[in-house]
């Protein structure tokens, strides 16, 4: 295939990608002359290229579908049935384009009368069409583009000399369109016929000079504009480099890098060297190529969404659904490899959510949606990895039949189901074979589904979740690295050998020693770790390998005794690998394997180190695979653990269960609590008829929970110290019962000062108690102190959570250290209520939240000028530094843990007294 | 052996081979296929892989997968050989070692010695073998590297 052909193959495969888009795009907006314009000049020169290569197929299609959009650009009504024909034929080109590709540059056989008949016809009939409208001027223009046209359909058929009529006919289109800018096409009219006898007689010259006269008066066409110079100066200072090269220039940056490894290596060993210096300058150009080289490798993920628009068209046509596609962050940069690797998931979810995910209009206006459902796509950056999210705002996730066929499918017991989160239950769609579709459309629900999905994110070292709403709607998250190619990886040694392990999967070391709180256990036989409070699931890696030393129970003992845990996390599997000796982490290039070993997938490549030994890399995926297999932990209870563990993560809370004055238990949240006392009766004295104690150097006033409680006569009484701005105070109690992870909900509410609510705790009713109540009953000026120091201006405040146990938590503490609070429940409320003209000194809002979280509700904060300055605290259980990177990016002034409330308190003086200063200045 | 005239003369229907012992039995490798020898060093061993795969190792930067080809044959595990040797061998753009004993010198033979595998050979080593070639004194068994290579996993692991 020679130069020319696969130059315009690339190019007109991506052209045509375009045509699609914007196709889609002029269907619902058909007075859009602008995305017309483009759509035009597209198809116009892939015409013009295939006369120019000699592929009359190609042409002649590209002039039929042409020569309709035309009669559009000249003002005939545009039909669903038109557009239809024209995206068909786009398609025949694409077919005809691979053929090309596979021929070597030989068109097929064949001819396409079935599509250049209806689209002649259709064009014939709509430039029929607009001639009974009374307008005057229009009649004379038809008549013109009429005898334009004429001549074209024959010259089809005189394939060699089409070429240079053609191009006459650009130079008429381009004069039409060009020349009268800013009116609509259609009022163009009067134009025409002048710019026409112009050009007829100077046909030819123009031809010529069409190219320099192009970009002169592309400027003055407002619209076009912005699109066609900003295109053409990227053009200017791009150019077309073949995947190959750059495939090949990153295996050399990956070789460069490996061999500056050695390097430092060698350094390291030597100690003081003059190298040193120039080394590490050797370093720093490397690693700067290496960012240059993975940058060049770097997409927009736009490019992988670019088929979406018509997929979701078709599928909306297919479906008699009305379906929006919102496309946000398409600029989204990632590796290549790994867009090639995404596209099909989520091609696949898109057409999920357009099938299964949205209702259909009837359903929708039933439920008082709007008629058109809405498919959003949005990706973003946080910390390494790239998020993507497909949501859709239809029905939801149907609980109670996702369970019901975890159910049928054995892959979990009523029981357990029965202790499941809603959220744990919508996890079960990715698994095999798991349809909930009640009929199998040709769309989707044919059984193949998000098991694929998953699997082919878990290969690329993704995750996948799912949010879902009954009624309104569910969300697709996607975390996928950017880049495989090189990767941090932590190198360990078992039984002999060295592996890799990826950083990424790796959660935390534990260094295992008899003498040490953390040691191995067994559960008939198989080894288990226990891990603040939680049971981990452990396997030697040599085991795992099968390079464990024979007959070595003793050994293996030994080995799990002194060795160390790498604690992993995949999916939402948690395990620890056990490893004799953890090394150093390295940058490694991941090199594939020869195909003789690819099968093994306990290894996803290997590399060569800086002492220059090879290296296998861990898979994270089939590691977690082969403990699944070689635990003896059955899988369920793992599951059940896992499930556990990540509810911790959600709405788990830490409890501290006590009595006081009565036999029902009562609770607080752990994290208020400063300390748990047993005081000497003794101890207790008082002052200004109070019981205080002598605690810490000051004197602590105690209070007790209700009047019920027993004050003790003798031995010691259990006391909940809480400690705020250096003041603390004790609650004095009946017994401390335990502490319980649970998740929690105020089932009801309270009247009774002091009582928050109560709820089921381990099948008990439990009173919550209200700290905010008890604080200024130790001190009288608790809330005085505060006061005052609000009285000047009260700071107002809003608290966006929508957890009804934070907000009844935090609502009355914040109260409590003077702040008028206003709660809701949702980011969406709150934004009606800012937006409504309330103003607030300063926001609190939690991260995790359905409908809109908080990263999203602090930038569209952000996006308002009148909110300029306005403090917003994010309150999240999730404390990564991802989430607090991506919470600084997104404009938060600080981010909290939800329970450091003393942090909180910190955070708001900080922030609200800087407001006030601004205030007063 | 044949005489380098001879080769010169028939050119077209010469073959150059590198001839490598393993377990005392010759080979030739068409010399075209071979694209280096070198002595394995630092190899690392891959748990889990086919037995006949020894290992993988860095060649100049590349990594290379090396192939015991007494195990692939069955010969017992060398006891008596110091510093085995490798054959280097590119194939489908991946870098592949043979281990083999010794190298010995490059022959050219001219087709007419070569017969093609008699009926009663070993079977696994019928599927490597491309014929035999009967010089003075023995008989040299052609590798066939391409063979060797696509051999499932399944003999591999045999």
């Amino acid at each position: 295939m020679d130069d020319l052909l696969r130059e315009f193959l690339t190019e007109t495969n991506e052209n045509i990608d375009v045509v699609d888009v914007e196709l889609v795009k002029f269907e619902r907006d058909p007075n859009n002359a602008q995305v017309l314009d483009n759509i035009f000049r597209l198809v116009h020169t892939i015409k013009g290229t295939c006369g120019f290569l000699g592929l009359p197929r190609l042409g002649a299609l590209a002039h039929a579908a042409e020569t309709l959009m035309g009669k559009f650009r000249e003002g005939a009504p545009v039909t669903t049935e038109a557009v239809g024909l024209i995206l068909r034929t786009i398609d025949r080109v694409k077919e005809l384009l691979v053929e090309l590709e596979t021929n070597l540059g030989q068109e097929p056989e064949g001819n396409d009368d079935d599509l250049i008949g209806p689209l002649e016809a259709l064009a014939l009939g709509s430039q029929a069409q607009p001639e009974p409208e009374p307008e005057p001027e229009p009649a004379p223009q038809r008549k013109v583009s009429v005898g334009t046209l004429t001549p074209q359909v024959l010259e089809r058929e005189l394939l060699p000399g089409e070429d240079s009529l053609d191009d006459i006919e650009r130079a008429f289109r381009e004069a039409q369109a060009e020349v009268p800018v800013p009116k609509p096409v259609a009022k163009q009219v009067p134009a025409a016929p002048a710019a026409e006898a112009k050009t007829e007689t100077k046909a030819e010259a123009k031809s010529e000079a069409k190219p320099a006269a192009k970009p002169a008066a592309k400027p003055g066409k407002a619209g076009e504009a912005d699109e066609g110079a900003g295109k053409g100066s990227v053009s200017s200072q791009s150019l077309r480099v073949n995947v190959d090269t750059l495939e090949k220039l990153m295996t050399m940056v990956s070789e460069l890098v490996l061999t500056r490894n050695q390097l430092m290596e060698i350094a390291r060993r030597q100690g003081d060297t003059e190298f040193k210096v120039p080394l590490q300058r050797l370093s720093n150009v490397t690693a700067e190529l290496q960012e240059g080289v993975m940058k060049t490798r770097m997409q927009p993920i736009g490019n992988a969404w670019q088929k979406l628009p018509r997929i979701v068209r078709d599928l909306a046509q297919e479906l008699n659904k009305q379906i929006d596609l919102e496309m946000v962050g398409a600029e989204t940069e990632l590796d290549r490899q790994i867009l090639d690797l995404i596209k099909d998931p989520l091609t696949h979810m898109v057409r999920n959510s357009a099938d299964h995910g949205l209702e259909s209009t009837e359903q929708r206006r039933a439920a008082g949606k709007p008629e058109r459902g809405k498919i959003r796509l949005a990706a973003y950056h946080e910390g390494g990895h790239i998020i993507i999210e497909i949501s859709d705002d239809g029905r939801g996730l149907d609980t109670a039949r996702i369970r019901a066929k975890a159910l049928e499918n054995g892959l979990a017991t009523e029981a357990e189901l029965e202790k499941m989160s809603e959220a744990q239950i919508h996890k079960f769609i990715f698994h095999a074979g798991f349809s909930t579709a009640a009929k199998v459309t040709s769309v989707s629900g044919r059984g193949v589904g998000m098991d694929v999905v998953r699997n082919n994110i878990e290969i690329i070292g993704g995750t996948i979740d799912v949010r879902s709403v009954p009624g309104r709607g569910t969300t697709f998250v996607i975390k996928i690295p950017l880049t495989l190619a090189i990767v941090s990886a932590l190198i360990v040694e078992a039984a002999g050998d060295r592996f890799a392990i990826p950083q990424l999967a790796v959660m935390e070391l534990v260094r295992v020693h008899h003498k040490s709180g953390h040691r191995i256990e067994r559960i008939k036989n198989t080894p288990v770790l226990r891990l603040r409070n939680k049971l981990l699931p452990v396997v030697p890696l040599a085991e795992l390998l099968g390079t464990a030393e024979p007959g070595s129970a003793v050994n293996e003992t030994e080995q799990g005794e002194q060795g160390f845990i790498v604690v992993m996390q995949v999916g939402n599997q948690t395990f620890g690998i056990v490893v004799d000796a953890v090394f150093h982490t390295e940058e490694i290039v991941v090199k594939p394997m020869s195909s003789l070993l690819r099968h093994l997938s306990i290894f996803s490549g290997n590399t060569i180190l800086g002492d220059g030994s090879v290296i296998m890399i861990i898979d994270p995926n089939g590691i977690a695979q082969a403990v699944a297999h070689s635990s003896t932990l059955s899988s369920s209870d793992s599951s059940a653990a896992d499930a556990e563990r990540a509810s911790g993560k959600g709405n788990a809370v830490a409890l501290l269960l006590f009595r006081a004055g009565g036999p029902e238990p009562k609770a607080v949240p752990l994290s208020l609590v400063t300390r748990l006392e047993e005081l000497p009766v003794e101890k207790i004295e008082r002052a200004t008829g109070r019981p205080v104690v002598q605690y810490r150097g000051t004197l602590m006033p105690l209070v007790p929970v209700n009047d019920r409680v027993e004050q003790r006569e003798s031995g010691t009484q259990p006391v909940l110290v809480f400690s705020d701005s250096g003041r603390s105070v004790g609650l004095m109690v009946d017994e401390i019962i335990d502490i319980v992870e649970e998740q929690f909900e105020i089932t009801l509410a309270s009247d009774v000062p002091g009582i928050l609510g109560s709820g089921v705790v381990r099948g008990q009713t439990t009173e919550i108690i209200d700290i905010a109540h008890y604080l200024p009953m130790g001190f009288k000026d608790w809330f005085h102190r505060r006061a005052q120091q609000g009285e000047p201006q009260r700071r107002s405040l809003l608290l966006v959570d929508d957890s009804a146990f934070f907000r009844n938590m935090i609502g009355p503490a914040l109260k409590a250290a003077g702040y008028d609070v206003t709660l809701c429940d949702s980011a969406v409320t709150a934004l009606q209520l800012i937006e409504g003209g309330a103003m607030f000194d300063v926001v609190v809002t939690d991260i995790e939240m359905p409908h809109m979280d908080g990263f999203e509700f602090a930038s569209r904060l952000r996006s308002d000028p009148r909110l300029e300055g306005l403090p917003i605290i994010a309150l999240s259980g999730l404390c990564t530094p991802e989430a607090i990177e991506r919470g600084r990016s997104v404009g938060f002034s600080d981010y909290i843990a939800k329970f450091d409330k003393p942090g909180l308190l910190e955070a708001l003086k900080e922030f609200a007294g800087v407001q006030q200063e601004v205030a007063a200045a | 052996m044949t005489k380098p005239t001879e080769a010169a003369g028939k050119s077209a229907d010469t073959v150059q081979y590198v001839t490598v012992r393993i377990a005392g039995q010759l080979f030739g490798l068409p010399i075209l296929s071979v694209h280096d020898v070198f002595m394995p060093e630092r190899t690392t061993r891959v748990p889990r892989a086919p037995r006949a795969v020894e290992g993988v190792l860095n060649l100049r930067g590349r990594i290379v997968t090396t192939i015991n080809m007494r195990r692939l044959l069955d010969f017992p595990d060398a006891t008596d050989i110091v510093q085995p040797m490798a054959v280097g061998i590119d194939y489908k753009g991946e870098s592949y070692g043979l281990i083999i004993d010794t190298v010995g010198e490059v022959l050219a033979l001219d087709s007419s010695t070569r017969e093609p595998n008699p009926m009663n050979l070993d079977p696994r080593w019928a599927q490597v073998a491309d014929g035999i070639h009967r010089l003075d004194n023995e008989l040299m068994v052609i590798l066939d590297v391409e063979r060797v290579l696509s051999l499932r996993q399944g003999a591999m692991a045999a």
